[in-house]
């Protein structure tokens, strides 16, 4: 066994649609050990959300996992029966979604909710449940516990509700939390609360953490290592700081290029990334990112790189290092 | 506050003392039982090729604020005046040719666009309402519309289901443009598009701006694209301005307590260099239904002192056009 909790192995989802064959995620590969963090960044339609709900067991028709593993400690999450997922997922693997409103039940108290999952993943009574919920709420940093467990989810702000979502997530002690844009619908002070929280409980619970977000500020300020996707598939891979810093891939220049900083000059001009993201059921022939690459060479159009590891621990996959 | 206002002369727009109260009814007979103060006595100017940024949280007003000025909402109170014209007294009918000067774009451009209309029709129904062009003036003015936002002559018979999100943002934008109007109202122009089409429609409102001499109220909550495009820039809490200056005075030397903590809290894709020291807010943002008592910020502010619960603190002058509303704030 390895020293990783989670391996992605060669992940292709695809989805079957009317259109043609949308290659989500098309051949992903990562490693998660305990207690790290690593930020997911890309644009919509990139495959980030579809890599999450494939390790979470949440494909649904027409999608399908088509080739590839995701090694739970070792065990291949991909041959397990819907009743053996049902176990792991919200117990060993936990997420949090983008939007705290629609992802709560509207129809039962904070407290009923919380203490569901507990109640199925840890086999215990009703009261210590509710006991055990109100436990987290506390963790989460919820002002008023013993009151606001028995709100329903309308009565609570965003940032409250999604402090209960991750009282959910977290409450059965999962070995991997992945967080889904959790703090993209939240104003800015109420996402600088959240990804304290976030920072803080994974310090002390050591929980390998996936960020999926599009914002590579949030990246900077809570992950140790980041993955950029584009068309389905990782293109740049390293610490947060040699990606930050030293980017290898066209498009990780063209992300860091298009985004206005707080500390630009004023009169500084964007340089965005020319075109569209590339259409999954069509994809273009070699490099997918060819059609909007400044720095493209005759070979792209013709083959699509593969993956390189640069030096330790910076993977790329582009023509230019080869 | 009348010395808001910079040079008189090249003011386009002037907004004094706005007030926009939404009622709230409750019971068997939707008695009125309270105000939501949405927009809170707010004044401010915008002059002539200029941007006036205007930041804030969720439901602070600066959406509200920006359709009151268009009278797509009646003020409750204030004055709008526009080239000396005060609009809030105007008909819908004598409104009519102030249209053609202040156009809106809206945040998301999948739900501002008709799903039946073709592009060309789209852009052409403000030019036929206001009766600006006839015959084929109007398929050679939908054209010169198309390329000036980048979009070209086959665009036009496209329905925007067509279209990618930053796409149909210039369909917006050509839309607002065809009446040649010349203050344009962004509210959250760019916040639903990928950061890549993001930094292209923020660079076609630039160029915009300066090829035709527009001046823009721009809304967003997203602090960096609110420094990157502006001239000046005003904080809203709570349905009221808390400070307003020049963009780079406000963003290096924020006066507002609250202003502080909204720039801190902005994540900075950097890892290395001057870290900057991080505010963190307590708790929520009040119900703008019952505002705090004395100022609105003094729930959350570390720098709260007695005084600060009993009065609103006057939106001051701190010198060279920096205005903050706070009791604490110096020159």
């Amino acid at each position: 066994m390895s020293d990783f909790i989670l391996e992605v192995k060669d992940l292709h989802t695809y989805f079957y649609a009317d259109a043609g064959v949308v290659k989500a995620v098309n051949g992903v590969n990562f490693n998660l050990a305990k207690g790290q963090s690593l930020g997911v960044v890309g644009e919509s339609g990139s495959g980030k959300s579809i890599t999450a709900l494939s390790i979470m067991g949440l494909i649904q028709h027409p999608g399908k996992i088509t080739q590839g593993q995701i090694l739970l400690q070792g065990e291949d999450l991909l041959k397990k029966s819907p009743k053996e997922l049902q176990k792991i997922r919200g117990n060993e693997i936990a997420m949090i979604f983008q939007d705290p409103m629609t992802s709560l039940n509207p129809v039962l108290r904070i407290g009923e909710q919380i203490a569901e999952a507990i109640a199925i993943h840890q086999k215990m009574k009703r009261k210590e449940a509710w006991q055990a919920a109100l436990e987290m709420l506390k963790r989460v940093g919820i002002p008023e516990p013993e009151d606001r467990i028995k709100r329903y989810p309308h009565e609570l702000s965003g940032g409250m509700r999604q402090r209960v979502m991750i009282a959910i997530a977290l409450s059965c002690n999962p070995k991997v939390l992945i967080a889904d844009e959790p703090t993209t619908a939240l104003d800015v002070t109420i996402q600088a609360q959240i990804l304290n929280l976030i920072l803080k409980l994974q310090q002390d619970y050591h929980t390998a953490t996936m960020l999926i977000t599009h914002d590579l500020g949030v990246v900077a300020e809570t992950c140790q290592n980041v993955m950029v996707m584009y068309a389905g598939r990782p293109i740049e891979y390293s610490d947060v700081k040699t990606v930050l810093e030293t980017p290898k891939h066209p498009y990780t220049w063209g992300l860091l290029a298009s985004l206005p900083k707080l500390s630009d000059d004023r009169n500084q001009r964007l340089t965005p990334i020319e075109g569209l993201p590339p259409d999954l059921a069509n994809l273009p022939a070699g490099c997918p990112f060819v059609p909007r690459c400044p720095h493209k060479q005759p070979i792209c159009h013709e083959k699509d790189p593969d993956g390189q590891w640069l030096n330790t621990g910076h993977f790329v996959r582009c023509h230019l290092y080869s | 506050m009348g010395n808001l206002v910079g040079e008189m002369d090249d003011v386009l727009l002037e907004v004094r003392n706005l007030k926009q109260y939404f009622p709230v009814k409750s019971g068997l007979i939707q008695k009125i039982t309270g105000y939501v103060r949405a927009v809170d006595d707010v004044s401010f100017s915008v002059h002539k090729r200029e941007t006036l940024g205007l930041v804030g949280e969720s439901g602070c007003g600066k959406s509200t604020t920006g359709k009151t000025l268009l009278k797509l909402l009646d003020p409750t109170a204030g004055e709008i005046i526009y080239q000396g014209t005060h609009l809030e007294k105007l008909s819908i009918k004598e409104m009519r040719p102030f249209r053609r000067e202040m156009q809106i774009i809206f945040q998301d451009p999948y739900s501002s666009l008709n799903p039946r209309m073709v592009v060309k029709d789209i852009i052409a129904e403000p030019l036929i309402i206001h009766k600006l062009a006839a015959g084929v003036e109007i398929q050679q003015r939908v054209h010169d519309l198309l390329d000036l936002v980048g979009l070209n002559k086959k665009h036009a018979k496209r329905y925007p289901h067509e279209f990618s999100g930053g796409q149909r943002q210039r369909i917006g934008i050509a839309r607002a443009l065809a009446v040649d109007p010349k203050l344009i109202i962004c509210d959250e122009p760019v916040s639903a598009l990928d950061v890549s089409v993001q930094a292209q429609v923020i660079n076609l409102l630039e160029d915009l701006q300066s090829q035709l001499g527009l001046s823009y109220i721009f809304i967003a909550h997203d602090l960096s694209v609110v420094k990157h495009i502006s001239d000046r820039v005003a904080v809203m809490y709570l349905g009221k301005i808390v400070e307003i200056a020049e963009v780079d005075k406000l963003y290096s030397n924020p006066k507002h307590p609250y202003t502080q903590a909204l720039l801190s809290a902005i994540p900075e894709p950097q890892v290395s260099g001057t870290k900057r020291e991080r505010i963190l807010l307590q708790g929520d943002v009040p119900s703008p239904i019952r505002p705090p008592q004395g100022c609105h910020f003094h729930t959350r502010c570390l720098y709260v002192r007695p005084e600060c619960k009993e009065a609103y603190p006057p939106l001051r002058d701190l010198g060279s056009n920096h205005f903050a509303a706070c009791f604490l704030a110096k020159p």
